[in-house]
């Protein structure tokens, strides 16, 4: 049993939650990820890692109400206990190879999508520590998906958002600022909406630009066990949980990732609808 | 002296409305049937159906027990050599070990060497009060690590805490019990009845479960060993991560590996509607592979609505699953392609499954396992209907443990590498299927015990006892 020590809603649809998990707050890498299980009858639900306090004992997870699931998270409250959470999950990211000498002379861009911003700042943060240059690019459909603005302009250099409808920030969507920007990077890593990952890639490419994207597939076990999560990678199939999360973003089959995330939807909208979960899309 | 009766037959739930339940198909003897059948034992003086038992149960010895109604006796002499009867029973070959070798099988049918322990076992578990059989000798303070909660690490576990040791289980699931509580659906081994009893037992023994814990990832071996003073550790994490065909189509929305399917109805609970884990509602499913793993799953699909065909390319005579479970998926109305492999999955224009392209396969010559292996008939393909397939096509080792544990060799399989139970690396022991590879429950069984005897005798030089 985890037990919830802080709880904050950050939009109509977000919550952040401080969550006690010692061992975990001690082993938990950027780019890694959690399993969470609220209730005993609950799904294991695959979430980021926001941040993480060893000396505390505790983990931050930053949830979307997304479907039962998610609003089961979502619904629980400071002292309430999270019956399961595992982790941390999957490989670090690529960069924390990468000695702190030669970080230094590198520069990174982040592209956040919504809830993407959650797994964005460890990594941000750590590469902002390290000495090297940062810049993030936070985007949404309007400024009720836009998190953790005010943490993440103290883990970078350049902080830009933007939204789809212009209620925050400058309006479009992430591949006109990634354009903007240009090629001025070494790396570009990309997490958010798998639709979202798939153009920020192609703009990538176009700028001729290297690229991580963190795919949030389906999943159940997240230790290699089942392959729900299996996604297609430079021809290869390869397993999200364990292989990645993280891959070349040039390597990753989008459409059928995409078409592998809508394997149960059908579901999941009866299980919502059987919930009185009315979500706005 | 023997009684020239034919078998006992054993009661089990009819199969038109058992292929509409997870409840336990088989009922099990209850003491008169099993002292019938314990009279057909012909007590042989060079008893064979021992040396073909993993683990050397003194099968002859507890039937005899039986058949005198002194059940717990009975228990106590197959808990010598096994400590997880209650499973065996239910899960074991018996006719490729103990009942494959019995004399009487040779003209008739051999004693029901299975169903008697799972008698046994089963009688001794509704009648036992609070255990106090293993007075507890003090070594608190030695402390050994289990990594995984499976068949390897609960006989391990439990010979360990007999012997004083304080024992800490880690297991990366939420619930303990590893196959016993993922894989093997209830219909087969029920959750609440057995496993978890046995579990149950554990605790009462003093061990400490941790779930959640993902060795290599949460914690590693060095910081169990180095920072959290375990003396001592084993791994007996199990070959888990599931191999698929590699043919096109695989990734289409409908495929599962076998793990996946069972691992949602088995630890998730799909099939109930107070569960939150969604399942694939399909209406025909083919499954591939022929063992024990492609009948689970093709009766949990069966038992959730759909028409399900098994799929498996040698001959009904090469189906390595138990003769039990083929004839119950025959009985509950499975349909067998044998002598078929799949050569591609079709899917229609959004990229679901609408079809399994087949081929008729014909059997050569052996191959270096010693069975024919099959050889594809030129122009054979066909194509069967189907909206899901299911992969049971076996399981390979999870390198993450080897991976994060410096010293800690390995073959190119990925199996670690050991000598009676120690692995290289100097406290580290290993048993079961990361050993072995994808085995059985007793063998994996028979080697966490052998395990726990080995980290004994390497304690022995640790603390006062």
């Amino acid at each position: 049993m985890f037990k919830i020590i802080d709880k904050k809603q950050l939009t109509p649809l977000i919550y952040s939650l401080e969550v006690e998990a010692p061992r975990i707050a001690k082993s938990a890498k950027p780019g890694q990820f959690l399993i969470v299980r609220p209730t005993e009858n609950g799904e294991r639900v695959p979430l980021t890692i926001c941040d993480y306090n060893a000396e505390k004992g505790t983990v931050r997870i930053v949830v979307q109400i997304a479907g039962v699931s998610s609003n089961k998270i979502c619904m629980m409250n400071v002292g309430d206990f999270l019956c399961d959470v595992a982790g941390p999950l999957g490989k670090p990211s690529e960069f924390m190879d990468i000695s702190y000498e030669e970080l230094k002379n590198k520069r990174y861009l982040f592209v956040a999508g919504g809830v993407g911003a959650a797994p964005v700042y460890p990594q941000a943060m750590y590469l902002h520590k390290a000495g090297a240059h940062v810049d993030v690019i936070i985007g949404a459909r309007n400024k009720d998906l836009i998190i953790m603005e005010d943490e993440m302009k103290v883990a970078c250099s350049n902080l830009y958002i933007c939204t789809d409808d212009g209620s925050k920030g400058e309006k479009g969507v992430v591949t006109l600022l990634m354009e903007r920007l240009g090629n001025n990077y070494d790396m570009c890593v990309a997490i958010g909406p798998m639709i979202m990952m798939k153009f920020a890639t192609l703009t990538a490419k176009k700028l001729n630009l290297p690229i991580t994207v963190s795919l949030n597939t389906l999943m159940v076990d997240g230790t290699g066990m089942c392959g729900a999560c299996r996604v297609s990678v430079a021809g290869k199939t390869m397993f999200a949980c364990v292989d990645g999360p993280e891959f070349n973003g040039y390597d990753v089959d989008f459409d059928e990732a995409m078409r592998r995330q809508t394997l149960y939807r059908k579901q999941e909208q009866q299980a919502n609808e059987a919930a009185g979960l009315v979500l706005k899309r | 002296m023997a009684n020239k009766i034919d078998r006992v037959p054993v009661r089990e739930q009819d199969p038109k409305v058992r292929a509409t339940n997870f409840e336990e198909v088989c009922y099990g003897y209850n003491a008169e049937e099993a002292q019938l059948e314990a009279s057909r034992c012909l007590n042989c003086k060079k008893p064979r159906c021992v040396d073909s038992c993993p683990v050397g149960i003194k099968i002859p010895a507890f039937i005899h027990q039986v058949l005198e109604g002194d059940f717990k006796a009975s228990y106590d002499t197959i808990s010598e050599d096994s400590s997880l009867p209650a499973i065996c029973g239910r899960v074991c070959p018996q006719e490729t070990q103990c009942e494959g070798s019995c004399i009487l099988g040779v003209k008739g049918q051999s004693v029901s060497i299975g169903k008697l322990e799972r008698f046994v076992a089963d009688y001794a578990r509704e009648h036992e009060s609070a255990e106090s059989k293993h007075p507890l000798i003090d070594k608190q303070g030695i402390k050994v690590a289990v990594i995984g909660s499976g068949p390897a690490g609960l006989a391990c576990a439990s010979d360990l805490a007999k012997l004083g040791y304080s024992v800490t289980i880690f297991e990366s699931l939420h619930k303990a019990g590893g196959v016993l509580t993922y894989g093997i659906p209830e219909f087969r081994l029920p959750k609440k009845a057995v496993v978890e009893k046995e579990i149950q037992k554990l605790l009462d023994l003093g061990i400490k479960i941790e779930t959640d814990v993902f060795v290599g990832r949460t914690v590693t071996i060095d910081d169990l060993m180095d920072k959290e003073g375990f003396n001592a550790v084993f791994v007996g994490t199990g070959a888990g991560l599931p191999l698929f065909l590699g043919i096109p189509g695989e990734n289409l929305n409908g495929v599962f590996s076998a793990n996946e399917y069972l691992t949602r109805n088995n630890l998730m609970q799909a099939f109930s509607k107070e569960s939150d884990t969604p399942i694939f509602q399909a209406k025909k499913v083919c499954v591939v592979g022929g063992g024990n793993v492609a009948m689970d799953a093709a009766r949990t699909a069966l038992r959730l609505g759909a028409e399900v065909t098994i799929v498996y390319r040698r001959s009904e005579k090469e189906l390595p699953a138990r003769a039990e479970e083929i004839h119950h998926a025959k009985e509950e109305g499975i349909n067998f392609q044998l002598l078929t492999n799949p050569v591609e999955v079709l899917g229609d224009e959004n990229g679901w499954v609408k079809g399994i392209r087949c081929i008729r396969m014909e059997l050569g010559e052996p191959d270096e396992s010693g069975r024919r292996s099959p050889v594809p008939i030129p122009d054979s393909e066909f194509d069967i209907e189907a909206d899901a397939l299911i992969v049971a096509l076996g399981t390979k080792i999870n390198r993450l443990i080897a991976d994060t544990t410096p010293g800690l060799g390995t073959d190119r399989k990925g199996r670690l590498l050991t000598e009676q139970t120690a692995t290289t690396r100097k406290g580290v022991f290993a048993g079961g299927d990361v050993v072995t590879g994808a085995a059985t429950v007793i063998l994996a069984m028979g080697e966490g015990r052998k395990a726990a005897a080995a980290i004994d005798e390497y304690l022995k030089g640790y603390g006062a006892s």
